[in-house]
């Protein structure tokens, strides 16, 4: 088990990843994880209580299909990203709320995700709950889940980047 | 666009139904005019059976939800009996609504304006001060919460109707009947919705997704993403089965409509895939099995080997593909429509396969699924294109209209559909057609 950091550390992070996605560079994001990790959006309003073994998620990834969304979205066939939305990530509050027994760092923030196209612009906003752990001395991503402090997805209709 | 239809001097009818030649048209003015919107809130969602939700919902008596039906606040509920009933949500008082949570369990229910109360009959139990009413108030059923003219359900799914002189849900889903009993007999136990819905909206006229949610003619080009997913996820290349003499249409009546065909995906009940490992193919056999005693063979393989992507006219789909969901919407305008779909599973599934049934969900359907969004990218994409109307106005659904048995990637069931909304809309005359 590495011993915490300091917080810059793990803002830098934060701030790194929200800039790989703000610039649509998803497999440098894709990255950011640990082989094996999972990326997980419960429905709007539900937080980290949700379990997607028995409710209904908007994402579930697992390593596999992590994978494969991050392939289908830099496609010209991904319709519902091409042509690509412009997007601002904006990354605060951000706690480390310290190690697990099992060596995993709990992190959270609090996110404001803007995306736009077609002259309309629709925004997300939330919470980002992490795990992470050291890869070969990186901070690595295990588990990420967003959750979407809002109470349905009437104003944003998809959720088809990554928050 | 605010002219009202009967002073349009139409040149033609929207929906343009030429059996003689095989072609079938509608015009692109029902997708955007407010005042078709009007005809088709007065005509079909005040008159139709509209989808309200699954008896799973409410597990307990006193269980209760609040829900958008049909452009209406309701109350679905059950009372201390356990017998399930729904209400519209305004106070008899002023108007607000009297339950503001989205479920929950109660006896009673009490407007937080000025605290009218009624139990849970919806009958009117409040404590009034003497002197400021008459002493008979509330007493004649004029305080009570008002209950929605029809209440039915079919195999655990309830239905309401606003008119109260509607035929009987019985009458009305006519065929349907038989396929929704193949989707509700996949549990020994019954089936129930797993909980969580997803609520999210599209920038589209709400006929399109009828279409959509039965279209076997886009797969392959709207959802190749998702095919390429599906290839690497069950391995080797999948056979997207939609055409001649492997996915059927078939016509329900009163403008229901199913595609039926076999599956390329693993089903939780029952099509083993190998991703799902040697157990996974022992415990499939063990829920086949168990299917085969209680509905017979030929029923099984119905149930368990095929697909089916169904339209309940209006607004309800029953697509039991890789998993199944249950989704309705509701026209906001002309342009928009609001969406809510769940996901059912049978009551008696194990976790392991309730937890693949909801990765299959996920992998296709909902907001943040792999062919889903492109769906409503097509749409919404179809909606804007739909603006030029006037020099573009009509839209094409002739695909297989010639054929003895047309296919899942022909046209038919959509044109099932169009055939009751001119019923409905435009009268019983079909142009030309007849």
């Amino acid at each position: 088990m590495s011993p915490l950091r300091p917080r810059a550390d793990y803002e830098d992070f934060l701030y790194h990843e929200a800039a790989l996605l703000d610039a649509w560079q998803l497999e440098q994001w894709l990255g950011l994880f640990a082989e094996g990790a999972r990326y997980e959006v419960p429905t709007a309003g539900n937080n980290e209580q949700a379990n997607s073994d028995h409710d209904l998620f908007y994402i579930a990834d697992d390593w596999f299909r992590l994978k494969h969304r991050v392939a289908r979205l830099m496609k010209k066939s991904g319709h519902s990203e091409y042509p690509r939305s412009n997007g601002l990530r904006l990354i605060s509050n951000v706690r480390v709320l310290g190690q697990d027994d099992n060596g995993d760092t709990r992190v959270t923030s609090a996110f404001i995700t803007y995306r736009s196209i077609n002259d309309q612009t629709q925004n997300y906003f939330g919470h980002h709950h992490y795990r992470l752990i050291e890869v070969d001395g990186a901070l690595r991503i295990r588990y990420k889940r967003s959750c979407l402090a809002m109470s349905s997805l009437r104003a944003q209709g998809r959720i088809s980047i990554i928050v | 666009m605010t002219v009202s239809l009967s002073k349009l001097d139409l040149p033609h009818r929207f929906v343009d139904d030429d059996r003689g030649n095989g072609l079938f048209r509608v015009h692109r003015q029902a997708f955007v005019d407010p005042t078709i919107l009007e005809k088709e809130k007065e005509l079909i969602f005040n008159r139709c059976w509209l989808y309200l939700g699954h008896s799973s919902e409410l597990k307990q008596p006193n269980d209760f939800l609040t829900r958008n039906v049909g452009g209406r606040e309701l109350i679905f509920n059950r009372n201390r009996t356990g017998d399930y009933q729904v209400l519209h949500n305004v106070c008899p008082h002023r108007g607000a609504q009297v339950v503001r949570e989205a479920s929950g369990n109660a006896m009673a229910f009490q407007c937080f304006y000025h605290g009218w109360a009624f139990n849970n009959n919806g009958r009117f139990a409040t404590r009034m001060q003497p002197g400021n009413y008459p002493e008979n108030f509330g007493k004649k059923g004029c305080q009570d919460l008002v209950a929605v003219a029809k209440l039915a359900n079919y195999r655990d799914f309830w239905f309401v109707n606003f008119d109260a002189g509607a035929i009987s849900l019985d009458d009305y889903l006519a065929d349907a009947k038989a396929f929704i009993d193949v989707v509700a007999d996949h549990g020994s136990q019954g089936m129930e919705i797993i909980d969580q819905s997803q609520k999210y909206s599209i920038k589209a006229n709400w006929k399109l997704l009828v279409e959509n949610s039965v279209d076997g003619y886009h797969a392959h080009t709207t959802h190749s993403t998702y095919i390429e997913y599906l290839a690497d996820a069950i391995g080797g290349s999948p056979v997207l089965p939609t055409g001649d003499g492997v996915v059927y249409a078939y016509d329900l009546q009163n403008g229901h409509a199913v595609i039926q065909g076999p599956a390329p995906w693993g089903r939780p009940v029952a099509q083993w895939i190998p991703a799902w490992g040697e157990q996974g193919k022992k415990d499939i056999d063990v829920i086949y099995n168990e299917l085969k005693q209680r509905v017979g063979a030929a029923r099984a393989e119905q149930i368990a080997l095929r697909n089916r992507n169904m339209n309940i006219f209006p607004n309800l789909v029953i697509n039991d593909i890789m998993a199944i969901t249950v989704r309705t919407f509701f026209p906001v305008s002309p342009s928009e429509m609001d969406v809510e779909a769940w996901a059912l599973g049978a009551k008696d599934e194990g976790a392991i396969f309730r937890k693949r049934r909801l990765d299959n969900f996920l992998e296709f359907l909902g907001p943040g699924g792999f062919a889903t969004p492109d769906d409503v990218e097509a749409l919404e994409s179809v909606q804007k294109g739909y603006s030029n109307y006037q020099a573009a106005p009509w839209n094409d659904i002739s695909k297989g209209m010639l054929k003895d048995a047309p296919a899942g990637d022909d046209e038919e069931q959509m044109r099932c559909f169009w055939r009751e909304w001119s019923r409905r809309i435009e009268g019983e005359t079909m142009g030309g057609a007849q």
